[in-house]
């Protein structure tokens, strides 16, 4: 079986850590980083870059579109 | 033992999977750069997103023109990059009438909050959508007017707390809340009646195939098209966006189906 895998990009600039991508997150891939952006807010980053299935679902959720998936599959 | 290491996702570089042909989920270029107002979690970045997409996929930037009342949204002209129109408070229906009379090949669509459209614009949205406008209404109903402080709105739940029922919606003194879709969908101008949500990834696929549908109606002259999107107001609600889309999946949804209300075409009643 095709492996796939995927990785996102957050902006994190217009990121404001609502943290409803890191609950859309199948695979516990998402989550909020320590640091902020300079308008304070703590933004997403990839805390586990292996586990990304590419599914897209954060960007899908992401009210401020700073959220964009690849996906490849692995042969 | 080495093709396990191949294939091990982590043994990929990040650079070969960053490429444009691997994109499978980006920025519409309808949405511009601009940094949301929004709060951050709100339901209208991801409404005003489904729009730019279906806008951007269906081709129709060029003859799209959206009118925005009063409310949190009233500076979607920022972000979607269409011809936009600013109405009167509630006023955006019969704003859209006139646009959509005088200039027929265009797509006209309205984008108001419960405040503005349950509330001031009773009136409007009722005899536009009666008359069967050819437009899209997208009804964005959180229970509470988010804009000016998290006062009570038309929809506001019974027992809700907000700013002017600080002791929950008490209905003897307050009213009941209205389920304005359910009212829309008697409606024989309407074609599309549809009450959705985005709070999940599944719910916000969904939501987009609707007002794709409802676009498509709209396109297709068939009358007026409305989408009831549930939202949250997570500042206003005083919750955490995570908190607030539970709260609406256990409170606002019990209260407000989500599903299609009327599906056919002007002219017909609905059975609902």
């Amino acid at each position: 079986m095709a492996r796939v895998i995927g990785a996102v990009v957050v902006d994190k600039e217009a990121c404001k850590g609502c943290s409803l991508c890191v609950e859309a997150c199948p695979q516990d891939v998402l989550a909020l980083h320590m640091e902020v952006n300079s308008k304070g807010y703590h933004y997403s980053y990839m805390k586990d870059p292996d586990a990304c299935i590419g599914c897209s679902n954060c960007g899908v959720v992401c009210p401020d579109t700073c959220i964009t998936v690849y996906r490849v599959k692995a042969s | 033992m080495e093709l396990k290491e191949a294939i091990k996702p982590g043994k990929m570089n990040l650079q070969e999977i960053l490429k444009p042909e691997n994109l499978v989920y980006g920025k519409s270029e309808v949405l511009n750069d601009d940094v949301m107002h929004y709060c951050p979690g709100c339901s209208h970045g991801v409404v005003h997103k489904i729009l730019a997409e279906l806008i951007d996929e269906m081709g129709i930037q060029e003859k799209t023109v959206g009118v925005a009342p009063v409310g949190c949204a009233v500076f979607a002209y920022n972000y979607i990059d269409i011809d936009w129109q600013e109405a009167a408070h509630g006023r955006a229906p019969a704003v859209a009438t006139g646009i959509a009379r005088l200039n027929p090949e265009n797509f006209v669509f309205t984008y108001q909050g419960d405040g503005d459209l349950a509330s001031i614009g009773s009136a409007e949205i009722m005899h536009a959508c009666n008359r069967g406008e050819n437009i899209l209404v997208i009804f964005i109903n959180n229970g509470i007017y988010g804009m000016t402080g998290g006062q009570m709105a038309p929809t506001t739940l019974e027992g809700m707390v907000t700013a002017t029922t600080p002791y929950g919606r008490n209905v003897d003194l307050n009213g009941y809340p209205m389920k304005i879709t359910n009212l829309i969908a008697q409606l024989p101008g309407t074609s599309y009646v549809t009450r959705q949500a985005v709070h999940t990834p599944a719910s916000v696929r969904k939501c987009k195939r609707s007002i794709k549908k409802a676009i498509q109606n709209v396109l297709d002259k068939k009358g007026t098209s409305f989408v009831e999107v549930v939202s949250t107001c997570n500042s206003g609600w005083k919750m955490t966006p995570v908190d607030a889309n539970k709260w609406m999946e256990e409170n606002m949804i019990p209260y407000y189906p989500l599903g299609d209300l009327k599906d056919s075409v002007k002219g017909e009643h609905s059975d609902n």
